[in-house]
């Protein structure tokens, strides 16, 4: 089988198949180098901090794979569980944040509410009596925090090849092969490479090479940028995310604040990033952290996203038969990396969907029973 | 930064307007199958190159303008009032 794209969900859905399902014969193909797509330039954050019941289950099966995957790759991926903290500025976001800490903890996830004195000594630069905007609590959830992503893609990719899956690059996919109502193989620049299951897992480009089999996709491209700081001494020991604009912001080791914030807004495949954007990120953080208005942005990085129709992943079979699809991540595609191969593995390999991803399946935009876990409607560029 | 000619206020910055996405999909009719439906709701030919959109100009003449623009360069080559267009 074929799997297109070397980025973080290809490769651990390589992973999978060839270590836990004996399933070897699989080529991954991949336009660029592995691991230079959005797996090595995102914010780097896991968690499971979700308010859909379905998606908590999903993402805490991805945050436990974290917790075991330097065992499991024998590969040091950095898994550092800081803890994500999201501050709350209104009463109306303390009680949802309450209510997704308590359906959280149900669901067998972590959470903790902090109150302003507490979030004042684990990020005392935090402006918490901000005029506008003062901060009156947070919630924590202990286990969230950053992993090296670099090292995911290169401990993935490390571990399927010596699995037995051989990692083609710079090996452009340019048509999907069909017949008979059933996928036959993929179109490359190198030739034809036959296949009876070809996995797209391309996120930002899906549409894209759905289209190439004819197929129509509930997903949009959107672009998001991230930022890094001129490195400093450390001065944020945790992932901290504003609650009254769309701003996160965690510390690297090397001393960079690596930070973002929502998507540009408009269907986009440039991989550039604008500057309205990049200003009001900017503003967000200053206004969240004063003591960061002098810090300099040393780089930027812009990359294109799947964003689906309901804000949630799509992992899934298609109409194509063979066809199966690893997309629409939005952009929290790097959290699920572990549960979303692990599942798609387990997709291919029984076809059947896994049990914690059954949710995630295209037909949900048939029978209605979508995910939006913003409540926020069929419009992309508003998730 | 993108530019939109707007035909009532010229060129101006993107931060003054907001985007109300994919302006080629159509309403089908009342009586149209489930499957039309759906196809309208979720289903976008999303497209590497030309796409056309609604894009409001909140932040100055209110109207609602149809754009093409290209999504890999954001050129753009046509603007035109929603009102002027035929249903």
């Amino acid at each position: 089988m074929v799997i297109v794209g070397g980025g973080g969900h290809g490769l651990a859905t390589a992973y999978y198949l060839a270590a836990h399902h004996g399933i070897s014969d699989v080529a991954v193909l991949e336009r660029g180098p592995i691991g230079l797509g959005n797996v090595g330039r995102n914010t780097t954050i896991v968690r499971s901090n979700y308010f859909h019941p379905d998606n908590i289950r999903f993402y805490d099966l991805s945050l436990r794979l974290w917790e075991g995957l330097e065992r499991e790759l024998n590969f040091n991926a950095m898994v550092s569980q800081r803890g994500t903290l999201n501050l709350f500025h209104t009463e109306a976001q303390r009680d949802l944040f309450t209510r997704r800490a308590n359906l959280m903890r149900l669901l067998g996830a972590d959470a903790q509410s902090l109150d302003r004195e507490q979030v004042r000594r684990r990020v005392p630069l935090v402006d918490l009596d901000n005029g506008r905007y003062p901060v009156l609590g947070g919630f924590l959830q202990p286990r969230g925090g950053t992993v090296r992503h670099d090292a995911v893609a290169w401990g993935y990719a490390r571990g399927a090849s010596a699995a037995g899956v051989d990692i083609v690059e710079h090996c452009e996919v340019t048509g999907i092969a069909c017949a008979g109502g059933r996928v036959t193989g993929v179109h490359t620049r190198h030739g034809l490479i036959g296949a009876d299951v070809v996995c797209l897992a391309v996120a930002g480009h899906s549409s894209h090479l759905a289209a190439m089999a004819g197929l129509r996709l509930p997903i949009e491209t959107h672009l998001l940028q991230a930022f890094v700081s001129e490195a400093v001494k450390p001065l944020i020991d945790v992932v901290l995310t504003y609650g009254a604009g769309h701003f996160y912001v965690s510390q690297s080791d090397k001393g960079g604040l690596v930070f973002g914030g929502g998507i540009d807004g408009y269907n986009n495949y440039g991989q550039r990033g604008t500057l309205p954007m990049a200003e009001e990120v900017a503003a967000a953080a200053v206004t969240l952290l004063p003591g960061l208005a002098r810090l300099k942005v040393l780089r930027q990085w812009g990359g294109v996203m799947d964003m689906s129709m309901d804000g949630s992943p799509i992992i899934s079979t298609t109409a194509l038969a063979g066809l199966v699809l690893n997309g629409g991540w939005c952009y929290g595609g790097f959290k699920a990396i572990p549960a979303g191969g692990l599942t798609t593995a387990h997709l291919i390999a029984h076809g059947s969907p896994h049990p914690l991803a059954a949710h995630l399946s295209l037909t949900r935009f048939v029978t209605g029973r979508i995910v939006d876990e913003r409540g926020i409607g069929p419009y992309p560029y508003a998730h | 930064m993108l530019r939109i000619p707007c035909p009532w206020c010229g060129p101006r910055d993107e931060s003054e307007f907001r985007y109300r996405g994919d302006a080629s999909v159509v309403r089908p009719a009342a009586q149209a199958a489930t499957a039309d439906f759906i196809d309208y709701v979720y289903q976008r030919d999303n497209p590497r190159g030309w796409h056309c959109e609604w894009w409001l100009h909140t932040g100055g003449c209110r109207q609602l303008l149809r754009v093409e623009r290209h999504t890999l360069t954001d050129e753009i080559r046509t603007v035109t009032a929603a009102r002027d267009l035929t249903p």
